[in-house]
């Protein structure tokens, strides 16, 4: 793939709308069910997943294209990149506690959650099997990251309203927060029909 | 005997009472993506069925050599060495279900039922209660699928596995195929599951109490 400012954006705008990583791909979707009860906290969690992505997708594609492939070990891709990303999340954790306790405050408790996210799994091997190189694979990240942080912003918006209405009883809780998350999506497929060569 | 009944205990469990995907909510993310079809489903769930046996299998037999603080890092080791196997014999013998599932055999490394038994149940039982509760949770989350899948198959294409149930003139809701009819459709059935749920909450109260009622009328003739 040719790297070109207008394919770094087209990118962007793709992994954040068109393919949104949760309302069209179904990656991520434990935490978004899980911490957008409000949307200060579904903020950090997304903040800490798009600086992951956006790292894990760096390293994951240099160990990818420096490690694996020279000695021919590609089908070991799975577990490396699961490796590298639990070891990831611990040192960007030691990272921030001892150099940035500010971030680390607020970022810290979504953290250890990042691991056993599938998005970030997720992104580093669309980018190993989408063929991007290093730039667009570290932009896909970061772009994927900010769709997923759109998205789990807009539902906890959402939930904290639907908190004051009243479904009926069986539909309290989880059903009724998946026909809403149902129906964002279908107006996030308005955006398919941008989709550009 | 005892045993027999211990077995279909876990596999209650795992099937009914705590239904991996509609009562625990765990492994969200492949219900919503490989439920387009019966078959997907199917295939999905077969998957996660092997790689959680094999997993839980090989965690209850190193469960006592695998430091406590490592565990969760060592579990998601083997947990991700089954996978890999997994994915390359489905991609060597299975093509077309590796092109229709995709990233989400890999996947199923991060899938947090696996996990979720790991930690909670290989790694406190012996060998073969675990390979039976892999089975028990593995079957509890097929059947999940497979009720999602067929689902939207039969609104979203008017099929099931394959086969038409419908004649012509039966206009399919192509909506549930795509993305908004997975979530929508899950929470459907969640929503029947808990209805389901509160009624029979419901009458094992109700029971409860005509037997307390029985008790205390017995009492008085006494």
């Amino acid at each position: 793939m040719e790297l070109s400012l207008t394919g770094v954006l087209l990118l962007i705008v793709s992994a954040v709308f068109i393919d949104n990583f949760i309302f069209s791909k179904f990656l991520g979707c434990c935490p978004f069910l899980g911490v957008s009860k409000s949307p200060s906290t579904a903020f950090g969690m997304g903040c800490a997943v798009i600086f992951v992505m956006t790292l894990s997708s760096a390293v994951t594609w240099c160990v990818y294209s420096y490690v694996l492939v020279p000695f021919e070990l590609e089908y070991l891709k799975t577990i490396a990149f699961i490796l590298i990303i639990a070891s990831l999340v611990q040192m960007i954790e030691f990272f921030l506690k001892s150099k940035v306790p500010a971030l680390y405050e607020s970022l810290g408790i979504y953290l250890p959650l990042i691991t056993t996210n599938c998005a970030v799994l997720g992104a580093a091997l669309l980018n190993i099997q989408n063929g991007y190189n290093f730039i667009y694979s570290v932009v896909f990240g970061f772009a994927s990251g900010v769709g997923f942080t759109m998205a789990i912003l807009i539902f906890a918006g959402v939930r904290a309203r639907m908190r004051f209405s009243n479904p009926p009883a069986s539909f309290k809780g989880t059903p009724i927060a998946l026909i809403t998350a149902g129906l964002i999506a279908m107006a996030f497929m308005g955006f398919s029909g941008m989709s550009i060569g | 005997m005892s045993k027999n009944n211990k077995i279909l205990e876990q596999f209650k469990d795992g099937i009914i009472t705590n239904n991996p995907t509609f009562v625990q909510l765990l492994g969200t993310c492949p219900a919503l993506a490989t439920t387009t079809s019966a078959s997907n489903a199917l295939g999905m769930g077969i998957s996660v069925i092997l790689v959680l046996m094999c997993s839980n299998m090989f965690i209850s037999l190193l469960r006592k050599f695998i430091p406590n603080q490592i565990r969760i890092a060592s579990y998601i080791v083997i947990i991700s060495g089954f996978v890999s196997a997994l994915e390359l014999l489905i991609k060597a013998f299975l093509p077309s279900l590796s092109n229709s599932l995709g990233l989400f055999i890999p996947l199923i490394v991060v899938n947090c039922i696996i996990l979720a038994r790991a930690e909670a149940f290989a790694s406190k039982n012996k060998v073969l209660p675990s390979i039976v509760d892999g089975l028990a949770m593995g079957a509890g989350f097929t059947l999940a699928l497979v009720i999602l899948g067929a689902i939207r198959e039969i609104i979203g294409a008017g099929t099931i596995f394959g086969i038409s149930v419908f004649g012509d003139w039966f206009e399919p809701a192509v909506l549930f195929i795509l993305p908004p009819g997975a979530f929508i459709t899950l929470g459907f059935v969640i929503a029947l599951v808990q209805k389901i749920r509160s009624r029979h909450n419901e009458y094992v109260k109700s029971q409860e109490l005509e037997r307390k009622r029985l008790e205390r009328e017995a009492g008085l003739w006494n």
